[in-house]
């Protein structure tokens, strides 16, 4: 353990510290001596006795039974309807970065819709060379790239504009999930209709539009869609999701989840945006004195404790402690993030399980030994461009309590003596 | 003539200049024809573009709104429960909570026929006429106060329409606003002299319980299969009697009547729990009982009382849903004409599977 912290350069008052209470650690693990010998190794258990199951007992897997509750899960007085609503990742369970599709949050606008790689239709038009349609076939025979990134909807942690509400990092900040995406560059199918007829490519844009009823259209800037913007069919390696758009969907990296397009059926070029019900009514930011911001595509630095929080306390007791959690910017990559168990009067630097990727999710640990007293915890991240992530204060000071979209302050769990802890907020 | 040679050696040189910065193309998919385009390409942009001829006011409007639009956002667009209210909120925007409508907040008139266009009536979305959507958004205007009731909303009169909020937003200013403030080597030690907890969400007491989500998943567990499986025979044979009996022409015209609760209900092959229950088999069977949906609280106390949809009961029931029983999920008004509501109950009838 300590060889890990040196090696990913913490302090020498770290890795001392470190010691010290590693050393604390065996002095308790002798006091817990067994009174008695365990069953489960005296005793011969029947899966070491009996066979499991054979290969080809489940196809497809799904996660073993004793997992069951670590699922996606809805809040219900959030919206009127489920097909118009939205679930929550249950971050607060996994570890990691790469989020199993199978629990990765879903937002639908007119529900998830079943349509084959068959009946899929991508088609280009407006201020094109050619228009262009092509077919899932046809996707599949560019040049197609790998990249990881998190998608976070506009609205993670809205709930809690206006003060804390939701007992639970899954429901604080479960609106996002990180995958490994296949698929061909906007760019490449921009390029294929070709762009001549768009003439300035700088004021021009992009309207995108999904297969379903609610077909979700938003309005990109030309810049973005020849950047890095993605046209992904798999995800984590293999099919993209029904909830996550199969066959198809739009990939914009580090922008907020409304403008990843599930089931993109059209790309149109043009000059100006279209200012669909998305990117006017919904998605815009009220500030206090009345005034709303748009265009507020990049989602900035976060992170959050993911371990312990209210769903996951801490059962143990005192001694070693892992605090875990999440950090990402859709600004770049995230280069720090701090902890803080007293609500935000001393920090100390996190270990980053790997360095951060741009537009990626950056999972930190603190290795810490607790001594059982009642912790205020928080985390901090930064990344490549400077920024530090703002407390709910800072943020409250811009933009007031009516934002709704794009809260990415500092979040707080109270972690009292017995383990529990609470959403709160604190001076 | 020689304009068009004039044009075509134009275009070649800007092909020629383009090239170098244009990757290769890969001769991959197809050229769109315009009839495809013309199917999908609908979005009508704040300057007007994309805006098909038509027109329609607030009186026909009305009319349309309340079999279309009325089950979710209400006879006057003020918005049942949870769904969108589309009226009112005007001046306050600056307020604790503003109310965001399409009166009060939206920017651009061009993003209601847009949206209500392509992705309008929910669960039955495109099936507007050009006229149709005029006359909506003529009511919507109306319900805000933005139009009178003799107002024709068409593609020439759009303009005229001031839109309150229109000079209401300005571009992402974070960088000069947040971005240039959050920044630099953030504090470590003593960056507080205290700290107090000011809110505790267990306060508000908003979290889905886990308990109950496991309970959910247990629904198809042994207790409940029992519990319904006594049930069933009952039900089984009682539909049984009714599906013989029903009258086609009648159950025709019903097909008809339900266009007004397709956007809630499905039945037959494939039907789903929706806004509301799947209906198939609904006439004769208890009230409550369908599988999978979460009742109003009332309608699951009447199933255990026993209440049966018999066809004097859903007659009464569709007459005037919130009369009969208060507290009902179902945000229909209701079917004034008995006729009709024989009609539906017919076609309920028809279809078994």
């Amino acid at each position: 353990m300590s060889d890990n912290r040196t090696g990913n350069g913490t302090s020498r008052r770290a890795f001392l510290r470190g010691a010290a209470a590693a050393g604390a650690g065996a002095l308790s693990a002798t006091a817990a001596k067994a009174q008695s010998p365990d069953p489960l190794i005296t005793e011969v258990q029947p899966w070491a006795q009996e066979f499991g199951d054979g290969v080809d007992a489940t196809p497809y897997g799904l996660p073993i039974e004793h997992e069951g509750d670590v699922i996606r899960r809805n809040v219900e007085w959030l919206t009127a309807d489920t097909v118009s609503s939205i679930n929550f990742t249950p971050i607060h369970a996994l570890d990691g970065t790469i989020t199993p599709q199978g629990c990765a949050f879903e937002r639908h606008h007119s529900g998830a819709i079943d349509l084959r790689k068959e009946d899929y239709r991508l088609m280009l038009n407006g201020l094109v060379d050619t228009p262009m349609v092509f077919s899932y076939a046809d996707l599949e025979r560019f040049p197609r790239e790998n990249h990881v990134y998190f998608c976070e909807c506009a609205a993670n942690t809205g709930m809690e504009w206006a003060g804390a509400q939701l007992n639970g990092a899954q429901f604080t900040h479960g609106m996002i999930h990180n995958m490994e995406y296949t698929g061909v560059p906007l760019r490449t199918l921009l390029e294929e209709a070709g762009l001549d007829t768009a003439g300035d490519l700088k004021n021009k844009w992009i309207f995108v539009e999904g297969a379903d009823a609610s077909s979700n259209g938003r309005s990109i800037p030309m810049e973005k869609a020849l950047d890095d913007c993605l046209i992904a069919f798999k995800a984590n390696g293999e099919a993209l999701r029904k909830e996550h758009g199969y066959p198809v969907r739009l990939v914009v990296p580090g922008w907020e989840g409304n403008m990843w397009v599930k089931w993109i059926r059209r790309i149109e070029v043009m000059d100006g945006p279209v200012e669909s019900r998305e990117e006017t009514s919904k998605y815009t930011d009220v500030l206090e004195n009345g005034i709303a911001r748009k265009w507020t595509w990049a989602m900035d630095a976060k992170s959050v404790v993911t371990s312990p929080s209210p769903q996951a306390p801490i059962t143990h007791g005192k001694g070693p402690l892992v605090i875990t959690g999440l950090a990402w910017s859709g600004r770049g990559a995230i280069t720090r993030v701090d902890v803080s168990k007293d609500g935000g009067m001393t920090w100390e630097t996190a270990r980053l399980a790997k360095p951060g990727e741009k537009m990626a999710l950056t999972r930190f640990y603190l290795d810490t030994e607790w001594d059982g007293s009642e912790m205020i915890l928080q985390s901090r991240a930064m990344d490549d461009t400077g920024y530090i992530q703002p407390t709910k204060a800072q943020l409250r000071e811009v933009r007031g309590l009516n934002s709704i979209y794009h809260n990415n302050c500092i979040q707080t769990w109270l972690v009292r003596s017995n383990g529990e802890a609470e959403n709160v907020e604190v001076s | 003539m020689s304009k068009f040679l004039k044009s075509t050696a134009l275009a070649g040189a800007l092909a020629l200049t383009a090239v170098p910065a244009l990757a290769e193309k890969f001769g991959l998919g197809r050229a769109a024809l315009p009839d495809e385009i013309a199917a999908w390409d609908g979005d009508i942009r704040p300057d007007g573009t994309g805006l098909p001829v038509g027109s329609g006011d607030a009186l026909i409007g009305e009319e349309i709104f309340a079999t279309q639009c009325a089950a979710c956002h209400g006879d006057f667009a003020e918005g049942i429960d949870n769904w969108p209210k589309l009226a009112g909120g005007a001046d306050t925007l600056d307020h604790e909570d503003p109310l965001k409508t399409v009166g009060s907040y939206w920017p651009y008139l061009s993003t209601a026929f847009d949206y209500i266009k392509r992705s309008m009536p929910y669960g039955n979305a495109g099936t507007l006429s050009d006229d149709d959507v005029y006359s909506i958004v003529a009511y919507i205007l109306y319900s805000n106060d933005l139009i009178e009731d003799d107002f024709v909303l068409s593609n020439e009169s759009f303009f005229d329409v001031d839109m309150p909020n229109a000079d209401g937003f300005i571009l992402d200013n974070r960088a000069e606003t947040e971005y240039s403030k959050w920044t630099g080597e953030p504090c470590m030690e003593n960056c507080k002299s205290e700290v107090k907890v000011t809110m505790r969400a267990r306060v508000l007491d908003v979290t889905p319980q886990e308990e109950t989500a496991v309970a959910d998943s247990e629904e198809a567990q042994p207790v409940e299969v029992a519990a319904t499986s006594a049930a069933a025979p009952a039900e089984e044979t009682a539909a049984v009697e009714t599906v013989a009996a029903f009258d086609a022409d009648l159950a025709e015209k019903g097909e008809k009547v339900f266009k007004k609760c397709k956007s809630c209900h499905q039945l037959g092959a494939g039907a789903k729990n929706r806004t509301g229950p799947i209906l198939t088999g609904i006439v004769g069977q208890a009230a409550g009982a369908v599988e999978g949906f979460k009742y109003s609280k009332p309608m699951q106390a009447a199933g255990k009382d026993g209440l049966l949809w018999t066809e004097g009961e859903l007659a009464a029931f569709l007459a005037k849903p919130k009369k009969y029983m208060k507290g009902t999920k179902m945000s229909f008004a209701g079917l004034k004409k008995e006729a009709d509501q024989a009609a539906v109950i017919e076609y309920l009838k028809s279809v078994t599977e």
